[in-house]
């Protein structure tokens, strides 16, 4: 049984849905030209946003990474907005000059869209020092993906969290290959676990691919680090079904294996859950789906419809007027 | 009141630290130890660990942290032990700290101090030595500050905390013991100044280079060259009006620059004086920097490597004799 009231795990079922379809039309626009430079695909990951945002409140912080799309939409940010950043317009949520990887927004304490490998990390250690000194009860969830604890900056960060009992969640989105690089060719040791360990934090593992297991996880780490314990670690093992960008051909990884994880797929397997337990029709899923199509297509009218920032702008923004 | 540069920065951070409670101090050593430099000596006393905040020997992460802090409403101010260690915080102060308002439409300013010791001439070798403070000015989006003088050192560090953008101050490794009027304060963050009025020639420098472009001037004096001698004070956004109009006047100039001369600081000023008052000039520009070279350990080639008044003094005499 799913341990949620039908209602959570239909919104749970959405969400996934929305990043989904959201980012399966980026792919095709960007196809079309209307989306450029680097687009990074969530696609197959989706139960782990999903899952630990739907753990934090809206007093939290949260810091992310490129392939960020879903964290800011389950964040909060609209669709409308995401796409029309990705577009390269004004009405976009960093004004057209971020683009797929810097999505920003002040409202939901969205801090990006942090296209450096690693470099969210000290940032987020940074943001819960602030919530530390000034007494607020604020947690403030990190996402990075393995590739990251290749990096200085996550050592570091991890040991400075840690020694200064900071409360931030650490989110390791363990999605197998850093661009191309296999875990097991970059690391020594491909336990990501023991590294936090090894710095004292507290850690746990959590299936990345079952939405029930990620909420579950991220529920528990939030509770620890508001309640003063210090900071978290948890590893949510994933899988990305896309390519790493667009420009990928995908030829560090076997088409059998990305079968095998398909077939994990966060969003049929939980649908399947529910019409097992009767909580989903076949006919509820699509008009479900619907929904999500429309406010997909909503958001590309929006984008469309959006607008250029003049040139005489360029040069604003750089520092406070 | 006279004090040295190391007591002016101590009062300047004690103060921001009484004022505004969002003001936090932390680096390398700045608590127990006193500060690398004994700069913050007594203020961990004064303050306690919360504000006063010895961190691990990790700068990316600790400089990466004050730029959270900041986001997240706090004032950090973050000690840098030296220029040197900063190229491990390149990646927070670049790719985060000024580039963070722009790429968020400008939602999000970062309000960080990074204060960082600069400089050489105290033969502590290649690693220890660097001038790096025109690399940093090469980047949009923060505002770069070389204090001079003990004034500058005792209120530019107020002026920058209220800045809402990501300000580094570097601060002269040789400056510390000199001694001079703090002033009543305040000074403004934006502007280059005129440290010494003349006529004949203009001599542009800043940091710890301005003592020895002052004793050249005085040096050329006794010679009866009449030199001015502006201080830039602040390398980003340059303030190239009191530069453009002391050559306008003098028709002549030599920049001092402790940076080595390729791709320098020197080499941005001679050409927005050349973009913007070439027909005003009677002489080709030149300029001082350090020699092309690592920085030797042995006292004689350091110093022969290092801008000194002698080279001011002839390069000053270059431009007007030809």
């Amino acid at each position: 049984m799913i341990p949620y009231s039908k209602e959570k795990s239909l919104r749970l079922l959405a969400d996934m849905l929305r990043i989904r379809r959201l980012e399966e039309k980026s792919a095709e626009l960007y196809g079309a030209g209307k989306i450029r430079g680097f687009l990074h695909l969530y696609i197959g990951e989706e139960a782990v946003a999903t899952g630990a945002i739907h753990a934090l409140a809206p007093e939290d912080n949260v810091v992310a990474t490129y392939r960020e799309h879903g964290h800011a939409l389950l964040r909060g940010v609209s669709m409308e907005r995401i796409m029309a950043e990705m577009y390269g317009k004004r009405e976009g949520c960093s004004r057209g000059r971020g683009g797929s990887m810097h999505l920003f927004d002040a409202a939901t304490r969205f801090y990006g869209g942090q296209a450096i490998v690693g470099g969210g990390l000290p940032l987020a250690t940074g943001l819960a020092l602030a919530s530390f000194l000034k007494e607020e009860s604020r947690v403030t969830a990190c996402f990075f993906g393995e590739g990251a604890v290749a990096e200085g900056a996550f050592h570091e960060s991890m040991n400075l969290a840690q020694l200064w009992r900071l409360p931030v969640a650490f989110f390791c989105e363990n999605n197998l290959y850093a661009m191309g690089t296999a875990l097991e060719r970059s690391e020594s040791q491909t336990d990501l676990c023991v590294k936090a360990a090894a710095y004292g934090m507290a850690t746990r593992k959590a299936d990345g691919m079952d939405v029930v297991a990620t909420h579950q996880a991220a529920a528990e780490a939030c509770e620890r680090v508001r309640s003063g314990k210090g900071p978290v670690f948890v590893e949510f093992q994933t899988y990305r079904f896309r390519a790493h960008s667009m420009f990928d051909p995908e030829l560090y990884r076997d088409k059998a294996e990305v079968e095998r994880w398909k077939a994990r797929g966060p969003i049929h397997t939980f649908s399947g859950r529910l019409k097992e337990q009767g909580d989903l029709s076949e006919a509820q899923f699509l008009e479900l789906d619907r929904e999500v199509m429309a406010e997909v297509e909503r958001a590309v009218a929006f984008a469309e419809a959006g607008t250029w920032e003049p040139v005489e702008d360029l040069l604003r923004d750089v520092t406070t007027p | 009141m006279i004090a040295t540069y190391r007591e002016a920065l101590q009062l300047g951070l004690r103060e921001a630290l009484e004022k505004d409670e969002r003001v936090f101090l932390m680096g390398e050593d700045v608590g127990r130890y006193g500060g690398t430099y004994a700069v913050s000596k007594g203020l961990l006393e004064a303050f306690g660990e919360a504000r006063v905040r010895d961190t691990p020997l990790s700068e990316l992460a600790f400089v990466g942290a004050g730029i959270g802090a900041a986001l997240g409403g706090l004032r950090p101010i973050v000690e840098v032990m030296t220029v040197n260690f900063s190229l491990l915080a390149l990646d927070p102060i670049v790719n985060s700290a000024a580039l963070m308002r722009h790429m968020s439409g400008g939602q999000f300013s970062v309000p960080l101090v990074v204060r960082m010791t600069t400089g050489a001439g105290r033969q502590l070798a290649a690693q220890h030595s660097h001038s790096f403070e025109g690399w940093y000015a090469h980047i949009p989006g923060i505002r770069i500050l070389a204090p001079a003088t003990v004034e500058d050192a005792r209120w530019m560090l107020a002026a920058a905390l209220a800045d809402p953008d990501p300000v580094l101050i570097f601060e002269h490794a040789q400056l510390f013991e000199t001694k001079g009027e703090c002033g009543d304060g305040p000074v403004d963050i934006a502007r280059a100044c005129v440290r010494r009025l003349g006529s004949r020639v203009t001599l542009i420098t800043y940091g710890g280079s301005l003592a020895k472009v002052l004793d050249a001037a005085s040096r050329l004096s006794g010679e009866g060259i009449d030199a001015e001698v502006v201080d830039l004070r602040v390398l980003r956004p340059l303030d190239m009006e009191p530069v453009l109009a002391s050559v306008r006047k003098t028709r002549r100039a030599v920049v001092v620059d402790e940076g080595w001369r390729s791709g320098s600081l020197s080499a941005e000023i001679m050409a927005r004086i050349v973009e913007n008052a070439f027909y005003d000039l009677d002489a080709p520009l030149a300029r001082v920097c350090s020699e092309e070279v690592p920085m030797p350990y042995a006292r004689h080639l350091e110093q022969a490597a290092l801008p000194q008044a002698e080279k001011i003094v002839a390069a000053a005499k270059g431009v007007l004799h030809g």
